[in-house]
Parts: C-alpha cells; structure tokens; sequence
C-alpha cells in the first residue's frame, strides 16, 4: 500500500504545527521522520491517523484520496499506529485489548475471546512474539507491551504502521529486538513510519529519511549521512555533539548512601540495598531503564518516601528521617523528573517559582510579609543568567516551552549555595540547544566542587555527563563502572547482566558476531 | 538467539525487561488494620454475648407454607437439587484447587468458593423445609460463649499471622462475620421482651430483601456509569423523582404500570440533565449531581405541599403494584416467600443485576464500556466514540435509579411524601464501593445493608437491651465500616470522574 501525504497543515489557534507537508511512504519501505520534541511529528501522524483534521492538504492511499473522520477509518484503510504511550488498558488482558474495537462476536454481542486468542498467537508464530494472550497488560513488561500494540494493529490488518518514538521506554537491547522486529515486518511488506529524535536508530533501520524541523519538511538525507549533519538539519544550525568539560577532579567523598532499602505499598523493594558514594566534584550518573527504582532513589534521598531504610549521609549529618525543609536547607539541590509536576507551580508567575523553596527566609520574607521588590529583581537576574526567554518575570510558568520551564527549575535549585546537587532527566523533552545549555550548567556546578547525581534513563546524556556510572536494575546496583565503558556493556547491565559478565558477553559478540 | 549465560533467572529476551521493580525482594507489609480490627470486634462480641448475656433463650421462627402438600413437594425437591449442586461444586472446587496446588497456579475461579457456600446453605434451608422445622430455638448464654470463643481465637490466629508478616487467608474475614452475626443475633433476640421472645427469621430476610430494592438499582446506576467514567452522585435524585413520578401518573392514568414508566423516564430526564452539563460542558460531576439532589428535593417538595396535600385522590394515590408468585418456587419453604413472592419491580430488579453483570463483563459492549471508563483515551485511539457511550450510559442509568424510586410509590408506601428516598441513594453509592464496582457485588452489598435497616426495625418490635436509637444508626454505621474497611484495597475504574477532551 502507497500512503501519500499532501501539503498537510495543521493549525491550533495561531500556531502552526504542520506547514504544508509532503510525504510519500512506498511499500515495504521503512520511512523515518527525523525531528526534535516539538517539531510537529506527532502531530503529523494523529492526522494520519485520524485524530486530529488537518486544517488543510489531502492524504492518498494507492492515489485515491481518503478523509478520515477518526482512527476507525484509518485502521479501516490499513494504517495501524503504536502511540508514544501505549493506548492500552492495563486491567485488561491481552486478548481483551486486542479485541477492543474489533471484537469477534458470537450470537447477541456476546464476545468471542477464543477467536481473538487464536488470532493472537497466530500472529506471534510468525513473528516470533511470546505473548500470553491471558496475561494482564499491566502485569507485563514494557518491551511485551509494545509488541501487544503491534498485534493490535497486525489484527487489524494493518499495511502501514507508525511507531511514535517506540524505542524511549526501551532497554538496548529491546531496542535491538525492535528493530529485528521491524526488519521482519518490512520483508512481510509492511510499510513502517518510524518517528524518533535518536540518530543512532534512524541510522540503523531506516530506507529514508524525512528531516521536520518547526512544523515544516527541512530535506530528506540518507541513512548514510553523519550524525552531525542529521543532528543539524534537525537543529537547523551547526552542533557540537559532544560536550567539552574538563577532567573531574573529585575531591573527599561527601555523599555517602549506605544499604538504602525502600519498600512500596505493595511490599516491593523498590529500591534494595544501595551504596554508593559522591565526591565533591564529581558526577556520579545513575543508569537504568525508567521504573527500576530511579524516582524512588532520588525521593528518598529527597525525604519524600515511605518506607526507606539505611542511612543517608551528607557532611557527616544523617539525612534519613529528616523532613524535606531540613534535607534541602542542609544544601540539597534538587531537580525532579517530571519538571511540570513536581519542579514548578504552572500558574504561578517565574518570579514566585523562583522562590518557591525560599519564600519563608530573609532576604525574601520579613517577619509574615515578603518582598515582592526584591523578588522580581532576583528573578530579573537569574532570567538573565539561565537564558530564560519569556517576555516577563510575571507570566505564569507553565506557558513556558519545555526548556524554558527547566531552565527555571535549574536557576532556583543552583541559586542557593549546594553541597549535593540531584537532577533527576534534567533534558527529557529539551530540544538540542537547551540540552546544551543545561549540561553546561551541570559541569559548572561539578566544576565548583558540589558533589552532583544524574538520574537519566538516556544513555547518551549518561555518557555525556558522568564521571562514574551507576547501573540500577530492579532497585539494585547491578555495578559502578568508569566513564568511558562501552555502550553494550551498559546496555547488558542495564537488563540486570553483571558487570563482568556483561564485558565477557559484549567482547564475545563483537568477536565472534553472534550471540552466544 | 539466546543469551543462555548471562540472563538472571534464564530469561529469554522477551522477558528480561522490567516493567516494575521485581519480585525478587518482596517483603510482605502486612496492614495491622485487620489484626486490630478483628480483635476489637472479638473483644465486643465476648462482653455483648458472653458477659452480658441473660439465661433465655432465642427462638427463630420459620415461617409455616400456605400450601403444605406443595411446599413439601417444593421442599424435598429443592433439596435434592441442592444436594446435586452442593456436591458437584464442592467436588470441582475440591480439583481445581488440588489441580492448582499441583501446577503452582491458583486456577480456582472466584465464583467457585462463593457458590459452593450459597448452595450448602440453601440446602440447609431446604433441609429445614423438608424436616418440616418450625422454629429453632437457641439458648443465648451457651451461644454466646461458643461464639466469643470462636471470634477471640479467629483474632488471635490473624493477629499472629500479621506478626509472621502474613496476611489472613479469606476465610477468616468471612467465618468471623458469619460468628459475628449468629452470636449478635442470638444475643439481641434474647435481649428481647417476655420469657422466650423469638423473631420470624424468614419475615426477617423476606423484609431485607424489600428494602434492598431501590439500593439495589440504586447502585446498578451507579455501576453503569462509573464503569463508563461518569460518577452519578444524582442516584438519590433520580430516586426521588422516579418515586414523585410514579405516584403522580399511576394516580392520574389509574395505571400503575404507566407510573413505573413514567419513574423511569423521570430519572432518565435527571441523567441527561447530568450527562449533557458534565459530558459536553464539562462542569464537575460531583457538583452537578449534588445540585441535582437539592433541586430535585426542594422541587418535589414543593410540588407535594402545593398540589398533592391539596388534591391527594387525584394527584397521590397510585395503587399498588400487586405481589406475584412464581409457580412451584414461591412454595419452597423460607426461600420461596424470600425471593419467589415478589412485585414486578423486584423481579425487575434480579433481570437487571444478571442483565448488567453479564452486559458489562461478556459482550462487545460491556468490553468497550469498561475501556472508556479506564483508558478513554486507548478507546478513542480503536474507533470508540467515548462521549457517546457514555452518554447513553448516564441515561441507562438514570432509567434503571428511576425504576427502583417507583418502589417507595408503588410497592413500600402507596403514596409520595416528602424526600422519602431518606438517601438511599448514597448508601448505594457505598453498596457500589463495597460491591467494587462490579453489579454482584453491589448487589450483595446492598442486600446487607437492607438487612441491616429491617434488623433495625425488627429489633425495635421486640424490645431490646440496646437503645433504639442505636439500632436506627446500625445501616449508616455498618456503611461506614463496610467502606472504611475496604479503602485501598478497591480500585475504582481508572478514568471515573474525569471528563474526556479529545486530544
């Protein structure tokens, strides 16, 4: 099936996030859409895929035009799409996620799971996928869940599929066996529209691909074509992929976590038996696919967990027990992962997010009354220094681009002086140019001798930032490796391999070039 | 391709990713609630029962069959299905629990157990039919004992389980309730007037099950549409004004059967007022259904003092709708009169709870209901128009919370008074709770709390050691509990209370 787009706009109110696009995806052909968070490629595919209408242009299937009311008519016309977050209902089974929407019936509405059941394991036979179809969705692991959304797009005969940045919740190596997977597909003849902002993968599995820079289609490259220049026809400018820092130059160990347990309410130990220490000056970067006890980690150091046993010491002071206002006037910095959540009060002004963990002391309250003098112009000064853009101190934070919001949660947490600094994904959701800056800003807090912790579940930025890194699998430390180890051997560990082994398994694949 | 050496615990590569943090390291948190809330009631029921009990003895009637020669019939009958069904479920719970001991995996379906129990009792029942049984008669002081002795031993062994960091298997929650209740009801019975003072047992649960109607369709609404994602705060309204609008067109077109139309198009009005205020615009579901509450209060109100108190032959006299019996199974002794002699509105009322249960958890739609009211959002991305279904979800609700408000007009009392719905409508919004969602267990849950209420009123006949005024607080208190016990442990359908806007 030939899928054509044709100068498809999409408008919400005056922003324009599809400008006249074009794209043509042949047959059997795996067609990635290059582009950063926010440039519209999302946006792109709900309109293909019926969720949104575009304001304008045409789609053609086989060179008929097509309009489609909702996704009912897209499946209807072949096109089966895998969201960013998985659209399926975690207290369902498999085989009732599958059949939603398509159900096999018997007499009076009455559904017919056998039918979709058989369906299902005919369709994980021949490609290879172990999936129970009784299992509950919620009960499965994330790497499953994914192949369940392409079964339900294969059940529904699907000729095209959309993969919305499949591989963000994904180990290497489920990476790996994703892409295996759309290698088989593409020989069935399936076409694939692969959407993702990671150079590596779009290198590896792509046919072609389509560059969407601010809504608008910036050129086409081969897969051939350096990462740097991928890297700048996405930023639209030149950029340096690799961050310039100085050697570390650790210093007496400050930070010291001794056999820190946290248990859930479910009586899981979600974070088991850690250790591990942080020079002054040094970055210490935390590893691991999302949900293997990172949040926790940081939260109990934070003082915001149930649960937590252990000890947690900084200069010498037990931290454990203490209440988040005394943990974080003992000098923590802390930057959560999800910014809008946690980090910031959206419809408070940035001056006020500004102070938020400063408004009760001098210089900013006095007695019951605060400042507002002296607040707006210490927001003034940190807007200047952290390169917030924003036409005022006094609009409400959460209209802020996503990099503009962290670059405000940073300017508060580095504005007090630190003797820990915790960022938990400091750059999820940032385009390059604010990645860049953030980065910098982390080096430079290193630099003046602050012991600092990266959470990230991106192993660039790991490798990037850190000094030393730290693997968590399932809550526990699976080892503590040195800055330059090999990506496969992450990866491994990553999926709980430890660590020599994991060195053992990595050289033989790359002797021998198959697994073991 | 296997990566044989280096995968913990042999994974292969489709399992090796974690989805949570793993099993590995599970310790068990063991809540303390049951351990200490069992013991409390233990200790109680030892004081109530032990301790204070008195030297007469309760006696329990069962009520004597209009038709001897057919309830024998019906009687003997009913046993030996009983029997049959008794033993082939215990006999098939009996295998897959062994099957499943063997396999390692629990197979034994929740159903199983449950029904089992309910079969060994109605054979009991029938027992008693057959033995032509009119009256047991227990001593209080011996009863309460065994009773006391049983509830402490009960707590002892949860709380010793907790302190072993394990939890309490189910049965023990279950036999403590059931102890509970046989030493309280001896006890209160007892308690009572006269030498040897005795309650109808059968006029005791017949009248539970009456009251439990309009709670029972109370909360098939409210399962309805919190299955669907909308919370139905307005169940008490749509009651009342089922209940006006059953009496008043009943009345005017000499019809009963008009007026049980008339209540359930009268709550279907309450549910479009709701579905179109919170599913198209948006406004909050718990504030636009409480105001449904008030305004339909304050409005039948006022229509009752201006125009029924003053015409109530033409505007308030609805008739009755008449008991009917089901042939052969209203003759099976106690069970027969409790479930087989019912108004049409009752019968309506176990066709719902079947139809709904087998509705929401067998056919296509019940498959796409629940969807939309977990995940809208995954149910828009199959082609599921999430707002439509639950549009008409909200109306079929409030048409099924109308039809139980024709009960207070049409089968309790044969006219309309002031708010005389009582909040039966939040008790089942708890029944709904305790029934988790789910239209059986509402339905169970809304039977225990009509049991309680006709307790309390029985009880007040009789005379009892305790205050009446404690007894009228037996339903609300029992809720309380029922509800408070369960939080945490219940999980609402994920999306309800929380409209849906399209991307």
């Amino acid at each position: 099936m030939k899928l054509e787009l044709k100068g498809i706009t999409k408008r919400f109110g005056s922003l324009v996030a599809n400008d006249h696009i074009d794209l043509v995806v042949e047959p059997g052909q795996v067609h990635c859409l290059l582009g950063e968070n926010g440039a519209g490629k999302s946006t792109l595919m709900n309109v293909l895929y019926g969720l949104y209408d575009p304001s304008d242009g045409e789609i053609l299937v086989d060179g008929k035009p097509v309009v489609f009311k909702g996704p009912g008519d897209a499946m209807a016309a072949g096109i089966g799409m895998v969201h960013q977050h998985f659209m399926l209902i975690p207290v369902f089974t498999v085989a009732e996620n599958v059949a939603l929407g398509n159900e096999a019936t018997k007499a009076a509405g009455f559904l017919n799971l056998d039918e979709t059941r058989r369906r299902i394991s005919e369709i994980s036979k021949q490609y290879g996928f172990h999936v129970d179809p009784d299992a509950l969705v919620e009960d499965l692991p994330v790497g499953v869940q994914q192949r369940v959304e392409i079964i339900k797009a294969l059940v529904r005969d699907a000729e095209v599929l959309i993969l919305d940045e499949p591989t963000a919740v994904l180990t290497p190596q489920e990476t790996d066996e994703l892409l295996d997977i759309i290698r088989q597909l593409k020989a069935a003849g399936k076409s694939i529209v692969f959407i993702s902002h990671k150079l590596r993968e779009v290198k590896e599995i792509s046919d072609i691909i389509t560059v969407i820079r601010r809504g608008k289609v910036v050129g086409s490259a081969d897969p051939s074509a350096s990462p740097t220049e991928l890297a700048s026809a996405m930023v639209g400018r030149a950029v340096s992929l690799t961050l310039e820092k100085k050697p570390a130059q650790p210093g007496e160990a400050t930070f010291k976590v001794r056999n820190l347990t946290v248990v859930d309410h479910n009586g899981q130990h979600v974070v088991d038996g850690l250790s591990f220490d942080i020079a002054k000056g040094e970055v210490l970067a935390i590893a691991g696919v999302q949900g293997n006890g990172q949040t926790e980690l940081t939260e109990a150091i934070l003082g915001v967990q149930q649960h937590v046993t252990g000890s947690i010491v900084l200069d010498d002071v037990e931290l454990l027990g203490k209440s988040v206002k005394q943990v974080l006037s003992a000098g923590v910095g802390f930057v959560p992962e999800d910014r809008k959540i946690d980090g910031l009060v959206g419809t408070f002004s940035i001056s006020e997010n500004m102070i938020l963990d400063l408004y009760d002391k001098p210089p900013f309250a006095q007695g019951i009354g605060m400042k507002p003098a002296l607040i707006a112009s210490h927001a003034e000064k940190k807007v200047e220094e952290f390169d917030v853009r924003t036409p005022s101190i006094d609009v409400a934070v959460g209209t802020l681009s996503g990099g503009n919001q962290q670059k405000v949660v940073l300017a508060r947490e580095l504005s007090r002086p630190l003797r820990l600094f915790i960022a938990s994904q400091p750059t999820r959701g940032l385009d390059v140019g604010s990645i860049e800056f953030v980065h910098k800003r982390v080096i430079a807090e290193r630099d003046n001798g602050t012991p600092v912790m990266i959470v990230s579940t991106e192993l660039d930025e790991v490798l990037e930032l850190a000094d030393r890194i730290a693997v968590l699998y399932r809550g526990k430390l699976v080892g503590i490796v040195p800055a330059g180890t090999s990506r496969d051997v992450l990866g491994l560990m990553m999926a709980g391999v430890p660590e020599h082994e994991a060195e053992l398994t990595a050289h033989k694949t790359l002797e021998g070039g198959t697994h073991v | 391709m296997s990566t044989t050496t280096t995968q913990p615990g042999g994974g292969t590569p489709a399992g090796n990713a974690p989805a949570s943090p793993g099993k590995t390291g599970a310790t068990e948190l063991v809540s303390w609630k049951a351990g200490i809330g069992l013991s409390l009631l233990a200790i109680l029921g030892t004081v109530l029962f032990g301790f204070m009990s008195n030297s007469k003895s309760a006696g329990f009637g069962i009520a004597e069959a209009a038709n001897e020669a057919a309830s024998s019939v019906a009687a003997l009958v009913t046993f030996v299905l009983a029997l049959l069904l008794s033993v082939g479920l215990g006999y098939l719970w009996f295998v897959r629990r062994r099957s499943g001991l063997a396999s390692g995996s629990g197979t034994v379906p929740g159903w199983l157990p449950a029904s089992t129990v309910a079969a060994v009792v109605v054979l009991g029942l029938a027992a008693l039919g057959v033995a032509k049984v009119s009256k047991i008669t227990l001593p209080s002081a011996a009863i309460g004992w065994i009773a006391a002795v049983i509830l402490l031993g009960l707590a002892g062994y949860t709380v010793y389980l907790t302190q072993a960091k394990k939890s309490a298997p189910r049965w023990v929650g279950g036999t403590f309730a059931a102890v509970f209740l046989i030493g309280f009801m001896v006890w209160i019975v007892a308690g009572g007037n006269g030498d040897e003072p005795s309650i109808s047992l059968a006029g005791l649960i017949a009248g539970s099950v009456t009251l439990a109607v309009p709670l029972v369709f109370g909360s098939l609404s409210g399962v309805l549409c919190e299955r669907v994602g909308v919370v139905n705060i307005a169940i008490e309204g749509q009651l009342l004004l089922g209940a006006f609008s059953a009496a008043v067109v009943a009345t005017v077109t000499h019809n009963v059967y008009a007026g049980l139309v008339a209540a359930a198009v009268a709550g279907t009005l309450v549910s479009l007022v709701l579905a179109v205020v919170s599913i198209k615009y948006l406004v909050n579901q718990i504030i636009v259904g409480v105001v449904l509450n008030v305004l339909i209060s304050g409005l039948t109100s006022f229509l009752f003092s201006t125009l029924l108190t003053a015409d109530p032959d033409g505007l308030n006299k609805p008739g009755r709708l008449p008991p009917v019996d089901i042939p052969f199974l209203s003759d099976i002794p106690i069970i027969g009169p409790i479930l087989f002699h019912q108004s049409l509105v009752g019968y309506l009322m176990y066709i719902a709870v079947i139809v709904v249960y087998l509705g929401l958890f067998h056919t296509k739609w019940g498959l796409r209901v629940r969807a939309v009211g977990e995940h809208p959002q995954a149910a828009d991305t199959v082609g599921i128009n999430v707002n439509r279904t639950r549009f008409w979800n909200v109306l079929m609700g409030g048409a099924i919370a109308g039809i139980g408000g024709s009960f207070f007009t049409l089968v309790s009392v044969d006219a309309f008074s002031k708010d005389m719905s009582g909040g039966r409508g939040y008790i089942a919004l708890a029944a709904l709770i305790f029934g988790r969602w789910n239209p059986i267990g509402a339905f169970l849950a809304a039977l225990l709390f009509g049991f309680a209420d006709n307790l309390q009123s029985v009880i007040t006949i009789i005379g009892s050691p305790v205050p009446s005024q404690f007894m009228a607080m037996l339903p609300y208190a029992l809720t309380v509990f029922a509800v408070a016990g369960l939080v945490g442990r219940s999980r609402p359908p994920a999306a309800s209370g929380i409209p849906y806007v399209k991307g």
